[in-house]
């Protein structure tokens, strides 16, 4: 008898084989600490630190991490790296400061971080507030501001809305033939309230002032956020912290990737997933139940066998150069020339779109849903399938009553295997169909809804575009950590729905011995 | 068995006739076997059988391990055409129709022969729903209709009373006898004029086992039972004709009391005494 809790096993083995299960779920554990330290610490809203140098110049910033360094003369010297922001003043949105010419450091409350459309952020202290060029005294100075930018906020919200729900719209109608009098009235009526309301959101303007002395005025309209952390309790920390997540996660890229949120990625990733799923899981069954039900077992289901392992091994860029080839110029081009005719040259379908993109990871991944099933339905015991001829069923119904409902928790086994492996890939989508920018999503309210032909985002390439082909790359960082981990749950979640889904049918289909 | 084998007791046998087969009266029959031979690519398992299997009485075939009984039962219901190394020659005629014959099809011939294998196979829905099954395959029937007979046939394989309450339970929930018995139910339900049962009892404890017997008794009243089983004393309780098998032949086939008590040949006598089992 064995005691409860020693590994089973003599010698240095057991050890040996706990040992490499440890380090790999170590390993396992430190790649996501990582990813949420990096990635979800870039929401905190860190101090703004007030840095007086020896030589009498003075920063501001957050301090982001230290290194030491080895100067020219060969002493080592210790770094700190502040984001100080203000890069239309200073160039630059990052310092590096050499800790031991700092003579003070303070955390006056007055300093905000101010969030811009364009530019990135600033770190300034806020001075006044003008109003179509007059001074304003009200006080005190932040509250006013922030009174003021909610003001900005709705009347955005309101130009927004209309631009969408009445303009669009009258604009496409007018633009497709229908010359109609009334939405043409209606359609200026619109633009010039917009029109208005953007006269009325550049009234305000904030005066503010930088480390270095300079001054500069930044219009409202201009700004998407502002807070003061150095005056901020841990509370308000923590809330500034869930709205910054929430905002990542819920609202498409701003700056060319830099900066914003990453909603179309995490919805062209889903979506792009769960369509390569319908379309992989009813081919990959198709096929497992011809080769092990239907097909007469031989020579040649063995080798079909072998050539659909080893399909499960090709690299996936091949596949990618594959879709490129047959699905987007092949069939895309030949739907293009068929029922797209009047908008060529410029493509519909002979392009890279969502369409293709599922279809190529289906077929990256059918080989998965074929092995899986096909081993699910060797597992069924062939009493199984005798008791159901031997009470007059056809071989049809056979596996349609008893076989396949008995099979479907290895099918979608296979079908989680598939999409764990499609929802990392990011090669082949660079060849067919993934866009850098589509603030887009491919689902929206337009005829037929669903838009195959769209380009889309995806959470890997983002991770890929953010990270090696944007300008600063210490403000890239973050968001590829953030994104990484973002695409680390999206997986996680999309498998244990399905992980949920088996299980519940197991519940109700196991064969015996499969529980 | 190997072939050589059977070779030597044949010749420690000479002398003796090689079978002794009783001929049950046409009018009585309802399966007739003649001359059917069977091999599994090169290896013969049925060599030139020919019997006939009377209606509404239990029918046991006796044997050592391969001698065909199993092989036998499977051609009633042509579960052999599945497999393609399987080469078969000769006749089956159920009520003097041939289940081989060109319009015959296969599943409306296993409506008329049920088959229960030798370990409970029952599928994983509900005890009503394994029950239904084979009904549900057939033109569709009003749910009282259905009802009634399932009720009917869990009453005949002795199950009613142990699973009228959870019905809706699933299958895999009884135990292994109660699961046989299901799995006759099930057979039943469909109404087959033949009911072939390979080694039913085999898997199960002596009192379920027992209550299989005590079925199977009951149930000739209403359907021809073919029981193939290793236990003779199982054999002899339950049937009414006995055929022993050996080697892929039909040694000998008798009503059972004479089998057990007379044998004619040596041969069976060797087996059913023990001497060679």
């Amino acid at each position: 008898m064995r005691r409860a809790g020693r590994p089973r096993g003599e010698g240095p083995w057991p050890w040996l084989a706990a040992g490499s299960l440890a380090l790999s779920l170590l390993m396992l554990a430190a790649l996501l600490l990582l990813l949420a330290g990096r990635g979800l610490g870039h929401f905190w809203p860190a101090p703004v630190v007030l840095v007086t140098l020896d030589d009498g110049h003075q920063l501001a910033g957050q301090p982001v991490r230290e290194e030491r360094r080895r100067t020219l003369e060969g002493h080592w010297v210790r770094e700190r790296l502040y984001r100080v922001g203000n890069r239309d003043l200073d160039g630059e949105a990052w310092r590096w400061v050499e800790v031991g010419r700092i003579v003070a450091e303070e955390t006056p409350e007055a300093w905000a971080v101010i969030e811009r459309r364009r530019w990135g952020e600033l770190i300034v202290r806020p001075l006044a507030l003008e109003e179509a060029g007059r001074r304003l005294t009200e006080a005190p100075l932040w509250s006013a501001f922030e009174a003021r930018l909610e003001r900005g906020r709705a009347l955005a919200e309101e130009r927004d809305a209309l631009r969408e729900e009445v303009i669009a719209p009258l604009a496409r109608r007018l633009a497709a033939g229908h010359d109609d009098a009334a939405a043409r009235e209606r359609l200026v009526a619109a633009q010039a309230r917009v029109a208005e309301l953007q006269a009325a959101m550049a009234r305000d303007v904030l005066v503010v002032e930088s480390a270095a002395g300079e001054r500069l005025s930044v219009p409202l309209a201009e700004i998407t956020a502002a807070w003061r952390p150095n005056a901020m309790s841990p509370a308000e920390k923590l809330l500034a912290w869930g709205s910054n997540l929430w905002h990542f996660l819920s609202e498409g890229p701003e700056a060319a990737n830099s900066a914003g949120g990453v909603w179309p990625a995490i919805f062209g990733t889903v979506l792009m997933v769960l369509l390569m799923s319908l379309l992989v899981t009813p081919f990959g069954v198709l096929a497992a139940v011809y080769l092990h039900e239907v097909a007469p077992q031989g020579r040649l289901t063995g080798w079909v066998r072998i050539a659909v392992r080893n399909l499960a091994g090709v690299p996936s860029i091949v596949y990618g150069v594959f879709g490129l080839g047959v699905f987007v110029y092949g069939l895309g081009g030949r739907l293009d020339a068929w029922f797209f005719a009047e908008t060529l040259p410029s493509p519909t379908f002979g392009t890279g779109g969502l369409l293709w993109a599922s279809l190529t990871l289906a077929l990256l991944t059918l080989p998965v849903v074929i092995v899986a099933t096909e081993e699910g339905l060797a597992r069924i015991p062939d009493q199984q399938r005798e008791a159901a001829l031997a009470l007059g069923a056809t071989r049809a119904e056979m596996l349609r009553r008893v076989v396949l409902p008995m099979a479907l928790p290895a099918m979608l086994t296979g079908v989680i295997l598939a999409i764990a492996r499609a929802a990392g890939e990011v090669a082949p989508l660079m060849l067919v169909g993934v866009a850098k920018l589509a603030p887009q999503v491919p689902v929206d309210g337009d005829f037929p809804y669903l838009h195959l032909e769209r380009k889309f985002m995806h959470l890997g390439y983002h991770v890929f575009d953010v990270g090696f082909h944007g300008g600063d790359v210490e403000a890239a960082l973050p968001l590829v950590y953030a994104t990484a981990l973002l695409l680390v749950g999206v997986i996680l979640v999309l498998n244990l729905t399905a992980i949920l889904l088996r299980h519940h049918l197991r519940a109700r289909h196991a064969a015996p011995g499969t529980r | 068995m190997s072939r050589a084998m059977s070779e030597t007791l044949l010749s420690r046998a000479a002398g003796e006739t090689r079978s002794a087969i009783i001929e049950i009266p046409a009018a009585q029959g309802c399966l007739e076997i003649d001359d059917l031979s069977l091999r599994y690519g090169e290896q013969p398992a049925l060599r030139g059988l020919s019997l006939r299997v009377p209606r509404h009485s239990v029918t046991a075939f006796i044997g050592p391990s391969g001698c065909g009984k199993s092989t036998l039962l499977r051609v009633l219901n042509r579960l052999h055409d599945l497999n393609d190394e399987v080469t078969q020659s000769g006749r089956v005629l159920l009520e003097g129709e041939d289940i081989h014959g060109p319009g015959v099809a296969v599943a409306q011939l296993r409506r008329r022969v049920g088959m229960v294998f030798q370990t409970p196979n029952p599928f994983p829905m509900s005890i009503y729903e394994n029950v239904a099954f084979g009904l549900r395959l057939q033109a569709p029937l009003k749910k009282r209709r259905r009802d009634e007979i399932i009720e009917w046939a869990l009453v005949s394989a002795a199950l009613w009373d142990e699973v009228k309450d959870r019905l809706h339970d699933s299958a895999w929930t009884l135990s292994g006898g109660q699961q046989q018995r299901l799995v006759i139910a099930r057979t039943l339900a469909v109404q087959p004029e033949v009911l072939l049962l390979d080694e039913p009892a085999s898997a199960l404890d002596p009192i379920s086992s027992l209550k299989i017997e005590e079925l199977i008794r009951n149930l000739k009243s209403r359907l021809s039972v073919i029981l193939v089983t290793h236990n003779m004393q199982q054999a002899a309780r339950v049937s009414d004709y006995t055929a022993f098998l050996e080697g892929g032949e039909l040694v000998e086939y008798a009503a059972t009391d004479d089998l057990f008590t007379n044998p004619r040949l040596t041969r069976t006598e060797d087996y059913i005494t023990g001497r060679m089992s």
